[in-house]
């Protein structure tokens, strides 16, 4: 196992580091985070021209850049750490790696170009009404019709479901339970019986979409209705993102800290004169450098397919949720009144720590996945 | 230097031991035999018994070690410690006197800092070294030292000019603990134990040759011991061994760790024993609890988290890179793993946690790792101190204001 990034790999980082720094200043994602689309179309252009992001982890076969999971983590790593506002969450990280995992050559062949080069936008549908992230509690109805699939249900909390070309939506035969009959479907955003609604969100630097499907026409993606594998496979990937995605914005949060403890004077000395401070950012480095080591270690996993992979994605997940949102209320804390505020940044990763805490199952959900993936 | 690579280093290491191991040797004689190869220090300077490897292949040798078998220098107690501050700050007389009996395991160690009146605050130390033509009179008193009762030799962190500011007042000596004048009592520990003592000074003489570095550079060279003792206590395991045990070697081996770990008796639960916690958990059938299952996940993502942390500092300085902060957190993490683990431990075990001794779980294990805990956090540096080095060194906040400036004649203490 790799403890240690490589130089191209490291090299790689400052590139995209360099980029987001520019693109994505705090002024920009507040005027991004009040729009409804949630994203500018200019960078989402620069940064899959110029840097290829989107497709870095697609085969060349299929006009990605090759790279692998260890890549697409540095990727979401910074831009965390810059919380961009793009869809590059739910289209490379999420519909990609669906169509990756459960698609047929001929199907990655077709759609996978177009979303390597950014020109399409895509995301995945998993969760409904209740809120679940386990594959178990889908129920929207796949029928087979014809030379297709007719969908019947709602999805809710669909990242970007409001600007995707295409959604992956997730679905079972009606009938079926648990792992059986669960099957990945590709659908055309403006198919009809296809609606879609934006959802007002806690977080408004990662939106949020209710999509209802009424008897629309669908493909199967892949070959058979045993999409479960996949599709447990393709949320195991998107915890580690997001896990490297937190600890990205971990780690703004906290310089932030600690730039501020510099600079804060208070009864004659700066407040990082302090123990109880200096020992508060001690701590917080100490919490977030643990999760930093749990993300990179399962993206290397993941990358090796180290049999063990699966429950490190729950580990990883579990361990920058909880980190992440801490973290947040302590650089609250350490601005003190100012930290409460509209115009000091620190609510903007609060809010994204917050979302990120829930969004792909809660700490308590991927601990209790971690005690069964270890067979304990 | 030309870039050594893994698999040559691996392939010559093997080669080495295909010729030379042999289980049935004295452990002395193997272990004179390994300090003149360099294999038992491969990161050691070739003149002083290694072989100027660079760190991050240290590992590959281990395992080729653990592969066969076979048995390494003596790396127990302060031997290490004590190694590391001769090997930057000894004469070439003193390294020649103690580096090779202290990796055959012929000599034992103990670290003399910590006072009654000064343990977190080492260099309000006031043990005195005065000079009297040949040698060095010392007369104070030492305490919470581990292993003094069966160490040959003491780190002796002692003052010397007591007009001189606190941190400049300060020598560093090799000090034999067998002699007239050095008296050591064993404390006795919370957990019953008597792993560390008090030791008593009246006139108790140290040769002037056996003065480290220069008068007044004490507390500079008791940095390098201190840093390499929080590098220690990162809670990385050296590999196991795999190969065959038996032969004469083994049971001396053995033997030598029994004396020498007798001190740490109770320490294997040092860590909280987090490898036992899975196991327990079904033992017990605490694994079916939906609340202790979560509380079982939280410690194991805890210990996980802390070892990989430790591997990428070593990683980084593998690659050349500075250690960034991972390396300094290491004592602090393994602190948390060990009050983690005992929480654990505990809530899996019930009302039997009251039971000590044969009828307790696992034979008295478990008691002793909850009753032993307390010591992590505060040997070898409490977990406050660790924050400051932390927020001072890495994060480079403000330092603490000073209240003990000028002569240490004049300063407030204990
Ligand atoms: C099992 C064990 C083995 C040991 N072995 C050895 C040994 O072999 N050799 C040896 O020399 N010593 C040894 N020690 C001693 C150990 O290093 C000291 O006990 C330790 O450094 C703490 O010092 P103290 O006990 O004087 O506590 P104090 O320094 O009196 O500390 C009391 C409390 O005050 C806090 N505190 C002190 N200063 C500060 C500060 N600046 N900021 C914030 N909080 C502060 C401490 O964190 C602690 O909570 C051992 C101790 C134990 C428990």
């Amino acid at each position: 196992m790799q403890f240690a990034f490589t130089d191209e790999q490291e090299e790689f980082r400052a590139a995209t580091r360099r980029f987001l720094q520019e693109k994505s200043p705090t002024t920009e994602v507040r005027r991004l985070m009040e729009t409804s689309e949630g994203y500018d179309a200019d960078t989402w252009r620069q940064l899959s021209d110029q840097l290829a992001l989107p497709g870095i982890h697609i085969a060349e076969q299929y006009g990605g850049g090759g790279f692998g999971m260890v890549e697409m983590c540095i990727v979401t790593e910074e831009m965390g750490r810059a919380l961009l506002c793009a869809p590059y969450f739910s289209t490379a990280v999420l519909a990609t790696n669906a169509i990756l995992n459960a698609g047929t050559d001929a199907q990655k062949a077709n759609v996978l170009p177009d979303l390597a080069s950014g020109k399409r936008l895509a995301t995945l549908a998993v969760t409904e009404l209740n809120g679940q992230w386990n594959p178990h509690a889908i129920e929207l109805v796949a029928t087979p019709d014809g030379n297709g699939f007719r969908l019947q249900g709602t999805k809710s909390y669909v990242v970007d479901g409001h600007v995707a070309d295409l959604l992956v939506v997730a679905g079972r035969i009606g009938g079926t339970s648990g792992d059986d009959g669960l099957a990945l479907f590709t659908v055309r955003a403006d198919a009809s019986g296809v609606e879609r609604r934006l959802l007002p969100s806690m977080d408004p630097t990662r939106k949020l979409a209710r999509v209802d499907f009424r008897g629309v026409h669908a493909d199967l993606l892949g070959s058979g209705t045993d999409g479960a594998k996949a599709l447990t496979r393709t949320l195991d990937q998107a915890a580690v993102a997001l896990a490297n995605e937190m600890v990205g914005g971990a780690q703004t949060l906290f310089d932030s800290a600690v730039n501020y403890t510099k600079l804060r004077v208070q009864f004659g000395r700066t407040i990082g004169s302090f123990q109880a401070i200096k020992h508060k950012c001690a701590d917080m480095l100490l919490e977030m450098e643990l999760a930093k080591s749990a993300a990179y270690y399962a993206a290397q996993a993941a990358a090796a397919e180290d049999p063990e992979w699966p429950a490190l994605a729950c580990l990883a997940k579990a361990s920058a949720s909880e980190m992440y949102l801490h973290l947040a209320i302590e650089t609250i804390q350490i601005h003190g009144g100012i930290g409460f505020t509209w115009d000091n940044d620190t609510h903007l990763w609060f809010k994204r720590a917050k979302s990120s805490e829930v969004f792909l199952g809660e700490p308590y959900y991927h601990r209790e996945l971690l005690m069964q993936r270890w067979g304990v | 230097m030309s870039k050594m690579n893994e698999a040559d280093v691996r392939a010559e290491v093997r080669a080495w031991l295909a010729a030379n191991w042999d289980p049935e040797m004295s452990l002395v004689a193997w272990r004179n035999e390994l300090v003149d190869s360099g294999w038992g220090m491969p990161q050691w300077p070739e003149k002083w018994h290694g072989r100027g490897l660079p760190v991050g292949l240290v590992r590959a040798v281990e395992e080729e070690f653990a592969n066969v078998g076979a048995v390494g220098v003596a790396r127990s107690g302060v031997r290490l410690l004590a190694a590391a501050t001769l090997l930057e700050h000894g004469t070439d007389r003193q390294k020649e006197k103690y580096l090779r009996r202290i990796l055959t395991g012929e000599d034992t160690w103990c670290q003399l800092f910590s006072e009654p009146g000064s343990g977190s605050d080492l260099a309000g130390a006031t043990t005195r070294a005065d000079l009297h033509g040949d040698f060095w009179l010392i007369n104070g008193q030492k305490v919470w030292t581990t292993s003094a009762h069966h160490a040959n030799y003491g780190l002796l962190l002692a003052r010397t000019d007591w007009d001189a500011p606190k941190h400049e007042g300060m020598s560093y000596f090799v000090i034999e603990i067998r002699q007239p004048g050095v008296d050591v009592q064993p404390l006795k520990q919370m957990n019953g134990h008597a792993s560390f003592n008090q030791v008593f000074f009246t006139d108790a003489q140290v040769p002037t040759d056996s003065l480290v570095g220069r008068v007044g550079e004490g507390w500079k060279i008791a940095m390098t011991t201190l840093a390499h003792e929080r590098r220690g206590a990162d809670g990385l395991n050296v590999p196991t061994r795999k190969g065959a045990r038996a032969g004469r070697m083994y049971e001396e081996e053995r033997r030598e760790l029994e004396t020498a770990n007798q001190p740490y008796k109770w320490y294997p639960q040092r860590a909280g024993r987090v490898d036992l916690i899975l196991d327990r958990a079904k033992e017990t059938g605490a694994n079916k609890d939906l609340h202790i299952r979560q509380e079982i996940a939280k410690l194991m993502i805890l210990a996980k988290s802390a070892e990989w942390t430790a591997r990428r500092a070593r990683a980084a300085q593998q690659q050349g890179r500075p250690q960034g902060p991972e390396g300094s957190l290491g004592k602090l993490a393994a602190s948390h793993v060990a009050r983690a683990c005992a929480r654990v431990h505990t809530l899996m075990t019930g009302t039997d946690a009251l039971l000590s001794g044969p009828e307790s779980p696992r034979n008295g294990i478990i008691a002793e790792i909850l009753i032993s805990v307390p010591a992590i956090s505060i040997a070898g540096g409490t977990d406050e101190i660790q924050r400051n080095i932390i927020s001072e060194r890495v994060l480079d906040l403000p330092k603490e204001p000073r209240f003990d400036t000028g002569p240490f004649r004049n300063v407030r203490r204990n």
